[in-house]
């Protein structure tokens, strides 16, 4: 290739801010070249090729030939033909912008950026070719982590996204082609390590918040919700439940060992326990999920301060409904919606509750997807800490209403199958007021509200609800009910400790939405401490029967206290935020031992932990 | 501004038995997957769609999914650049090698050097690229001009459009407007066809090649009181 050859060995690096006639004479030789190869003279294209191909340790001149090459080919992209030029497209498809100095980079997106708008069968090569880039290659990971390699990692990156940007200015339909390109290329959880796949994902979310997230948006957030799934799902102990109730259980146990400040909570686990800490460590899917979530939370803060949250929340909203809400018994991944709602507890928080409560109430939902969405609620008003109590009346009102019309048209005997809707209903009022009727019926207005509402015929109905819901649910309801004097129940439940029931098991079905409750203590170390402060714990609610104002005294208490039946003292000044005695320096960790409990059929052996006071079923 | 036009369209949108409590939120979402994409039968791009009625009755279709069909008239604005025709857009970038353009905010195209008549060289005035009329001092095209080009191929596919600046009554349009005298009327023409994108043109003067601009003024004014509506 004499022309180029020439020029680009005579020319050191200053020199290549030539004047406009040396520019254009370099984009007629290139030209040229490109065009001899149609009339079958190879010679100066293959040496043009050749400068492309990427070397180890470019010399001086290589470098230069390679920027004047570029340079002269993004001056000539409207004659560059796919049938004639496939060996050069390769070429460029091999060189990386992690490689080399910004001046590489500069020339070869100036290239791909031309070659895009130039016509319109490059485009996706070009897209795909940019979003290769967002991931380095893989020997670079450790130089990264240096201060020179974020360094590196911010000019590749900022220069991918604005050739990104430019694109969609030349191009306006560019990121409708965008989108379905980012999500295939997102790599394979199996094949790719954490730091590769929280790379990807940052750059996923950054073109949300850049330029053309208005468009790509709708796509990477829903993409990115379904990926947490799909790695929600992979971890391994939620396949079978009868198996995997243990593992859950005890990975919650490793997860206060690692907060624990308190050598008890330790002295506390058994040896399997500890055995199972260690194994759960390396779950390495567990870790990249948890990556995942800390990534999606520390966007949403972003959004959050730049006033995009609504926004970003419906489209959040959308994707629950569509996956997460009917994923079979997902862990993690709807502790982002959660998160949402923290941040906005007015906007988000509120709309989530209510586009659950509808659900539930829309009769044109199949009753799956209405039970899951009861089971959602349930958990997630008991959980959230940021939520008024006048919501949660209002909230449990409807439920009642719906539970108790249904009563009235269905004058049957109970059958667990037939009415699972009804059930799922009832249990999640329950549930609900087991953590939030002491922040209830403090205030005598919502105490008012509380007792007008229809709870005891909807719950001595032929139906029977206290009789096929949990009966860990019931029985702690029943006793907060009784102490708060709700309502006197005539009849004696006798459960003997038992967590479900055949009943139970029946109204839940095969996916066992009776012991589904979604928002229990989220288990992944750094996600769990972005949730920590607008989390409640069951060790940190304050039930009617517990006189105890001091939370420190009545976990040490012994159960004896439990059963006092005392109405709440009335002394206690009552916020919105019913979590008693969270101090700075009094985290939940000293209580933790004593807090999330799954119910667990007792043929698995725990009849020790449930006996150090494990009431509640918290954690499916 | 050629290419667009209003087509009355009868159509059946067969809609979900699930989305039977919301058929009119289903059938516009069913049509508002059509926009912005080449659609064959209509032989052109969605851009708008206006439902003018639809039946009350709908057909059940028999099968497991019991899909039904909602009849409807609708009208709608399709975008459908044929050769030849003269368009109208901004330039976005403008390199020694090629004018891009985009055109209606939201389809590009690309006119390349060889389809840029030999009038026009590339210059850079005052550190900007410009591509100026040799003949016509005052005749420059740059970044931000709006101009109006001839079709030479579309790419139904990607929307893509290859222009050409070829033909005599190309070129930046306020220059053409200003110099055939009939600076008013086109200057308002010209802001209300990107707005409303009317049909503007008949076929024939496309076809002819060289409509001189003070016909096409004319024509447009015809038009636009009779808003040729042709059903597609």
């Amino acid at each position: 290739m004499g022309k180029v050859h020439g020029m680009s060995g005579q020319e050191e690096l200053p020199e290549m801010e030539t004047t406009d006639v040396s520019d254009l004479q370099l984009i007629y030789s290139v030209r040229d070249t490109l065009v001899e190869v149609t009339l079958g003279v190879r010679e100066n294209y293959d040496e043009l090729v050749r400068y492309l191909h990427p070397k180890r340790n470019p010399s001086a001149e290589e470098f230069a030939a390679l920027v004047t090459t570029l340079r002269g080919l993004s001056g000539a992209v409207s004659y560059i033909d796919p049938a004639h030029h496939d060996a050069l497209l390769f070429a460029l498809s091999r060189l990386s912008l992690w490689n080399y100095a910004t001046v590489v980079m500069d020339a070869l997106l100036e290239l791909i950026v031309s070659l895009a708008v130039s016509n319109g069968m490059y485009i996706d090569w070009c897209l795909e070719m940019l979003v290769k880039h967002f991931v380095p290659p893989i020997y670079l990971f450790d130089f990264l982590k240096e201060t020179n390699g974020i360094e590196k990692k911010n000019k590749v990156l900022s220069r991918v996204h604005a050739a990104l940007e430019q694109i969609s200015d030349l191009v306006p339909l560019a990121p409708l082609r965008l989108s379905p390109i980012v999500v295939q290329k997102m790599p394979k959880s199996c094949k790719m390590s954490e730091p590769e796949i929280v790379m990807y994902v940052e750059n996923m979310l950054r073109l949300e918040s850049g330029a053309i997230g208005e468009i790509v948006g709708g796509t990477m957030l829903p993409a990115l919700v379904d990926r947490l799934i799909e790695l929600d799902v992979g971890i391994g102990w939620d396949g079978n439940l009868q198996e995997d109730v243990k593992c859950i259980f005890e990975l919650e146990l490793e997860e206060i060992a690692e907060f624990a400040d308190e050598d008890e909570n330790i002295f506390n686990m058994s040896t399997t326990d500890m055995l199972n800490r260690n194994n759960l460590q390396g779950n390495k899917v567990a870790e990249q999920l948890d990556s995942l979530i800390v990534l999606i939370f520390l966007h949403l803060e972003s959004c959050q301060s730049s006033g995009r949250i609504a926004e970003v929340f419906d489209i959040l909203l959308k994707s629950f409904e569509r996956t997460v809400l009917n994923a079979y018994k997902s862990k993690f991944t709807q502790f982002v919606m959660f998160y949402a709602c923290a941040l906005d507890p007015e906007g988000c928080g509120v709309k989530f509750a209510m586009v659950l409560t509808e659900m539930f109430g829309s009769d044109v939902n199949p009753p799956i997807t209405r039970m899951s969405a009861v089971a959602y609620l349930a958990s997630y008003l008991s959980r959230a800490k940021f939520l008024s109590s006048a919501l949660v009346a209002s909230v449990i009102q409807r439920l009642v209403d719906w539970c108790f019309s249904y009563c009235m048209l269905h004058d049957v005997d109970m059958n667990p199958q037939a009415h699972q809707v009804f059930y799922s209903g009832c249990q999640a009022i329950m549930y609900l007021l087991c953590f939030r009727m002491r922040s209830l019926v403090d205030v005598p207005r919502l105490r008012m509200q509380l007792i007008k509402m229809p709870l005891e015929p909807m719950l001595k109905h032929k139906l029977s609800p206290l009789k096929v819901c949990l009966p860990s649910v019931v029985e702690e309801f029943l006793r907060q009910a009784k102490a708060a004097r709700l309502f006197m129940t005539s009849e004696s439940f006798v459960f003997n400790d038992l967590l479900e029931s055949d009943l139970s098991k029946a109204f839940g079905g095969t996916d066992r939405l009776d012991m589904f409750f979604p928002f229990d203590p989220c288990l992944l170390k750094k996600s769990q401490s972005y949730l920590k402060p607008h989390f409640v714990h069951w060790s940190r609610v304050r039930t009617t029967y517990d006189t105890n104002d001091n939370d420190e005294d009545s976990d040490s208490g012994s159960e004896a206290s439990d059963d006092d039946f005392v109405d709440g003292n009335a002394k206690d000044s009552i916020d919105d935020d019913m979590i008693m005695g969270v101090e700075a320096g009094l985290d939940f960790d000293a209580d933790l031992n004593k807090m999330s409990i799954t119910p667990k059929s007792m043929k698995y052996g725990f009849v020790t932990q449930m006996e150090r006071g494990m009431r509640m079923p918290t954690r499916i | 501004m050629e290419g667009l036009k209003v087509s009355k369209a009868n159509l059946v949108v067969y809609i979900h038995p699930s989305k039977s409590r919301q058929v009119s939120n289903a059938v516009l979402r069913e049509l508002s997957s059509m926009l912005f994409a080449y659609n064959e039968i209509f032989d052109g791009i969605v851009l708008a769609y206006d439902v003018n009625s639809f039946d009350k009755c709908a057909r059940i279709l028999p099968g497991i999914y019991p899909y039904f069909g909602v009849k409807l008239k609708v009208n709608m604005l399709l975008f459908s650049p044929k050769p030849d025709m003269l368009l109208e857009g901004k330039v976005v970038k403008l390199t020694h090698e090629s004018i891009h353009v985009v055109v209606l905010g939201f389809a590009s195209a690309v006119i390349t050097e060889k389809d840029i008549r030999k009038e026009f060289v590339y210059r850079t005035k005052h550190g900007q690229d410009v591509y100026a009329s040799k003949s016509h001092k005052r005749h420059v095209i740059k970044v931000g001009t709006m101009i109006r080009f001839s079709v030479k191929s579309f790419d139904e596919e990607i929307l893509h459009i290859y222009g050409s600046l070829v033909p005599d009554n190309t070129g930046s349009i306020h220059w053409l407007d200003k110099n055939l005298e009939v600076v008013s009327l086109s200057d308002r023409s010209t802001k209300k066809r990107e707005n409303e994108g009317q049909p503007l043109m008949s076929e024939k003067d496309a076809i002819d090649g060289e409509p001189s601009s003070f016909d096409t003024v004319q024509k447009l004014k015809h038009s636009k009181k009779q808003k040729v509506r042709q059903e597609s």
